[in-house]
């Protein structure tokens, strides 16, 4: 088979063997699971249950908030103790609204029930799999009920499943690979079937022969002429969707675009393994396979239900001594956690534990010496020291220009940048700060349009009044004149008559609608924001706490951004 | 705490410029083995002075010193000058060309990775047009001693008998026999072929340095200091311009190997139209910046007032290089080359 080429990316050291030298183990059922309502792309769900409630392992326990979001379930029986703000798995250590389980023990299922989609419609379907809350394993937890729909002409051309694992340390993909290929592949069937796919590729990156060997006899006991597995080059990050889409099609799929618009879906081999467990087994996504890795003892794959402590789960690969953080993800994309004290969620395919020797603190920051080693190592042909030159002097507007947001921060540019430069903090403070000034101004807009509502109808009213005095003098003095005064001489005296008139008359009531400057305009919008804002809080009281926490989340979110790009800019800002 | 990426490739600005200097090296030997030392001589002088002036704008614009200083990026700029300047120009030449460099041309626009010119050309060009008479005391191959290129470099030696220690260099003889009065009946084989100064392709001894740095070049590219683009350009364009000038009209135009060999060719392409900094960045727009200061070294060379054009033909091309990176960048991933987008 043809394979394309990707341009840029990079090779670090890999350090994957660690954690592949064991099979996955189950992690203990804890005593109390912290399940978070909100862990996919889209709307927070609806908690269903509330303290005391008794729940059943499989169990609904959040529901879907529209279509734009993916259901919640209790990932064990037992009792509701709380539904309340918790620690979430993310970098600012906000809280958000969680269901917390007292375990009984019994590990006591719902009614489990096969899902037959070939006799239901697509939309039910679809519905189904929201409801199961399956969402993107990979990392992205997208929710997957919104990719399954094909394409122009209802069919989709190639239907690719991910199984690169690009990132180092990272290794849930391969071991998953490894020991349930046949469940990954019956969910990939379902996949195949419900977006009428002509073929499917699994791109495996050739540094796991295991999981290809196995990936390739399930395909080949299954008998799937229309399935190959394609082993791909190691090189970071082929694992991207887009990256791996080029590799394995040619196709590029642009920045902002559906792929399914291109012929071609991408999904996660975790994905496609919890899309079996729900339609083939009724068994919604309650666990995930967890690596634990880096400055541990007993680095392993864990099956973890969603919920448990990341503590607990780190306990058992023993984190050395010298751990001084907690990272989840890769050591390339995955983010700093705040606390260990925090839920396993359905986007944890990775926790790392640091440590100074194994992610040294990066060396001083040097000037760029435009050396084009980043725009080398780019994979989305972006050149990032222009970008970094227009985030750090804040021309944003350039930075758009020079598709900033083509950048899928990757983080190979800071790899490789000899002057240390954290170029992807630059990407992510400049795009927050667009989104702010975005949002900024659509409100700066709508105060505009009313105030000039507003001076449209002062404008009108005083006009009108105008008019009417005019009409009076008018009227005045052709009662004292005589009639002789024709039609059209008296229409044309009204108006300049009437200006003074009318201005002498608004004038003590000092209307601010009087001769509208633009600053003027610009004042009032500021001032409408200003008291748009300061209504907020009042406003805030109404929302619930899931409401109040992604607002906080956001602002939070903003705040770190600018709080850790700060230091770099020029002092003069 | 930093944020992702945590790891990061051993790559840092020193260790970078620390292997352009080490490439400089064989072109050194083959300078000192036909040449004698006194190149090793200036170099130490510029090396000393770039240092110093360094230290001394660093503190006054209160950056750290221990990175700054240790970056290699004013050895490099030091090395350069040194190489391009005639090893037996007097020692307050070098000093002058290696302190307007520093303070000026990389400074006073900012400092590393900031200025716009290359800072070696802007020193070298300063200096020709100055000094225009010390500017040209390159050594012969009969090698003077190192006692009495040290007198000469330190002004200690009789003036009288100066000429006849110097020699110039390939591109100096030839435009000088080429221009002289009886230019009429001097073709350029004939003007080669009585000329002590010329060896196998091009001058005695400086076809050495070339490939010298040739070598140190190719290591470079091998160990992706830099990207074939500028050299090749650079070289492919000067070849083929020489070539065709000379095949047209042999009497007239020397011959491409004479341009890659005679002169700071070598020096140039791997070294001076690849100075990141003021060099274009785009894949692009390194082909057309390499390929342009070629082509105005070639000029200047030709019809020119000077032996050699290369400082001038980077400056010149140093200033255009915003316009030609905006005008070539890249096709971003999944866009068209206009910026769209494909199927619209
Ligand atoms: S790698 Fe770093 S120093 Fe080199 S061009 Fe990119 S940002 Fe500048
Ligand atoms: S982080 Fe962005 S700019 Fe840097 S290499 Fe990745 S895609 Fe390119």
């Amino acid at each position: 088979m043809q394979l394309f080429d990707f341009n840029g990316g990079v090779t670090p050291d890999y350090h994957k063997e660690a954690s592949t030298q064991s099979p996955i183990a189950v992690s203990p059922a804890p005593t109390f699971l912290v399940i978070p309502l909100h862990q996919s792309i889209g709307g927070t769900p609806r908690p269903l249950v509330s303290a005391g409630d008794r729940v059943l392992k499989g169990q609904r326990i959040g529901a879907a908030d529209g279509d734009m979001s993916s259901a919640i379930h209790a990932s064990t029986s037992g009792h509701v103790v709380a539904v309340e703000m918790r620690r979430m798995p993310h970098p600012s250590g906000l809280s958000a609204l969680c269901v917390v389980i007292k375990a009984d023990g019994r590990d006591e299922w719902i009614a489990r029930q096969s899902f037959d989609y070939r006799s239901h419609t697509a939309a039910e379907t679809r519905d189904y799999l929201r409801d199961a809350g399956v969402v993107g394993l990979g990392g992205a937890v997208f929710p997957t009920h919104l990719k399954m729909s094909p394409g122009k002409g209802d069919k989709l051309d190639t239907l690719i499943i991910n199984g690169a694992e690009c990132e180092p340390f990272i290794t849930c993909d391969d071991l998953l690979m490894r020991e349930r290929a046949e469940a990954i592949i019956q969910g990939v069937v379902i996949l195949r079937d419900l977006l009428a796919a002509g073929r499917v590729l699994v791109g495996i990156e050739d540094n796991k022969p295991q999981a290809v060997a196995a990936m390739t006899a399930a395909v080949q006991a299954g008998g799937h002429q229309d399935m190959a597995v394609v082993a791909v080059p190691t090189r970071y990050p082929a694992g991207g969707a887009k990256q791996l889409i080029r590799v394995l099609t040619g196709i590029e799929v642009p920045h902002g675009k559906r792929s399914t618009d291109y012929g071609v879906q991408c999904f996660n081999v975790g994905t496609a393994h919890a899309i079996h467990e729900a339609i083939n087994l009724g068994q919604p996504l309650i666990s995930r396979i967890v690596t634990v890795a880096g400055n541990v003892a007993a680095p392993r794959n864990y099956e973890v239900l969603l919920g448990t402590s990341m503590e607990a789960l780190l306990t058992q690969s023993q984190p050395l001594p010298d751990t001084d953080r907690l990272i989840m993800g890769g050591p390339m994309m995955g983010v700093s956690l705040p606390s260990k004290d925090v839920p396993v969620v359905k986007a944890t395919n990775c926790i790392l534990a640091g440590s100074k020797k194994l992610f040294p603190p990066p060396p001083p920051e040097m000037p760029c010496i435009r050396c084009g080693e980043c725009a080398t190592a780019c994979p989305a042909d972006l050149q990032p020291f222009e970008l970094y030159w227009f985030s750090r002097a804040k021309i944003f507007g350039k930075a758009q220009e020079y598709h900033l947001f083509d950048c899928i921060e990757c983080g190979c540019c800071s790899y490789v940048c000899p002057s240390h430069i954290p170029l992807v903090d630059y990407y992510r403070f400049a795009k927050s700060e667009i989104w702010a000034n975005e949002s900024e101004k659509a409100a700066a807009d709508q105060a505009r349009e009313q105030y000039e509502f507003r001076q449209l109808r002062e404008a009108r009213e005083a006009q009108e009044k105008a008019a009417r005095l005019a009409a009076r003098t008018a009227a005045g003095r052709a009662a004292a004149t005589n009639a002789l005064a024709v039609a059209s001489d008296a229409t044309s005296d009204a108006t300049p008559a009437a200006a003074p008139v009318a201005k002498s008359a608004t004038t003590p009531a000092t209307e601010p609608a009087q001769t509208p400057s633009p600053q003027a305009a610009l004042i009032a919008a500021a001032l409408e924001r200003a008291r748009a804002q300061q209504v907020q809080p009042a406003n805030t009281t109404n929302l619930t706490p899931e409401q109040q926490a992604e607002i906080a989340a956001i602002e939070a979110r903003r705040a770190q951004i600018r709080a850790q790009a700060h230091p770099h800019l020029p002092p003069d800002d | 705490m930093n944020n992702s990426p945590y790891l990061r490739q051993a790559a840092s600005v020193q260790s970078v410029m620390l292997r352009v200097l080490l490439a400089l090296l064989p072109g050194i030997a083959a300078y000192v083995w036909f040449f004698g030392a006194a190149i090793v001589l200036q170099i130490v002088l510029a090396s000393l002075t770039a240092l110093a002036a360094e230290a001394l704008v660093l503190h006054l614009r209160g950056k750290p010193l221990a990175i700054f200083l240790t970056d290699g990026s004013a050895l490099v700029t030091a090395w350069l000058i040194a190489l391009s300047f005639p090893p037996l120009a007097p020692w307050w030449l070098v000093v002058l060309a290696t302190l307007i460099a520093i303070i000026v041309a990389k400074h006073l626009y900012g400092g590393l990775g900031q200025n716009p010119f290359n800072p070696a050309m802007v020193a070298f060009a300063l200096m020709i047009v100055a000094y225009p008479q010390f500017m040209s005391r390159w050594p012969g191959t009969d090698a003077i001693d190192f006692a009495t290129q040290w007198q000469i470099i330190f002004g200690l030696h009789a003036n009288q008998t100066l000429d006849a220690l110097t020699m110039a260099t390939p591109l100096d003889a030839l435009r000088t026999a080429l221009h002289s009065t009886n230019a009429t009946t001097v073709t350029v084989a004939s003007a080669l072929a009585h000329n002590p100064a010329i060896g196998l392709m091009a001058g005695r001894g400086w076809e050495w340095v070339a490939a010298g740095h040739l070598v140190g070049g190719l290591w470079l590219v091998q160990q992706r200091i830099i990207t074939w683009h500028l050299p090749t350009a650079f070289l492919a364009t000067l070849f083929l311009l020489a070539g065709l000038a000379s095949t047209i009209n042999p009497s007239e135009f020397a011959g491409p190997l004479f341009h890659l060999f005679g002169g700071g060719a070598m020096l140039a392409a791997f070294f001076i139209v690849t100075d990141p900094v003021s060099a274009a960045t785009t894949p692009y727009g390194k082909l057309i910046f390499a390929a342009g200061v070629a082509l105005l070294t070639w000029i200047i060379r030709s019809f020119g007032a000077y032996p050699d054009g290369i400082a001038f033909a980077v400056l010149l091309m140093n200033i255009a290089v915003p316009l030609i990176d905006m005008a070539t960048q890249p096709r971003v991933f999944g866009h068209k080359k206009n910026g769209s987008n494909h199927h619209g």
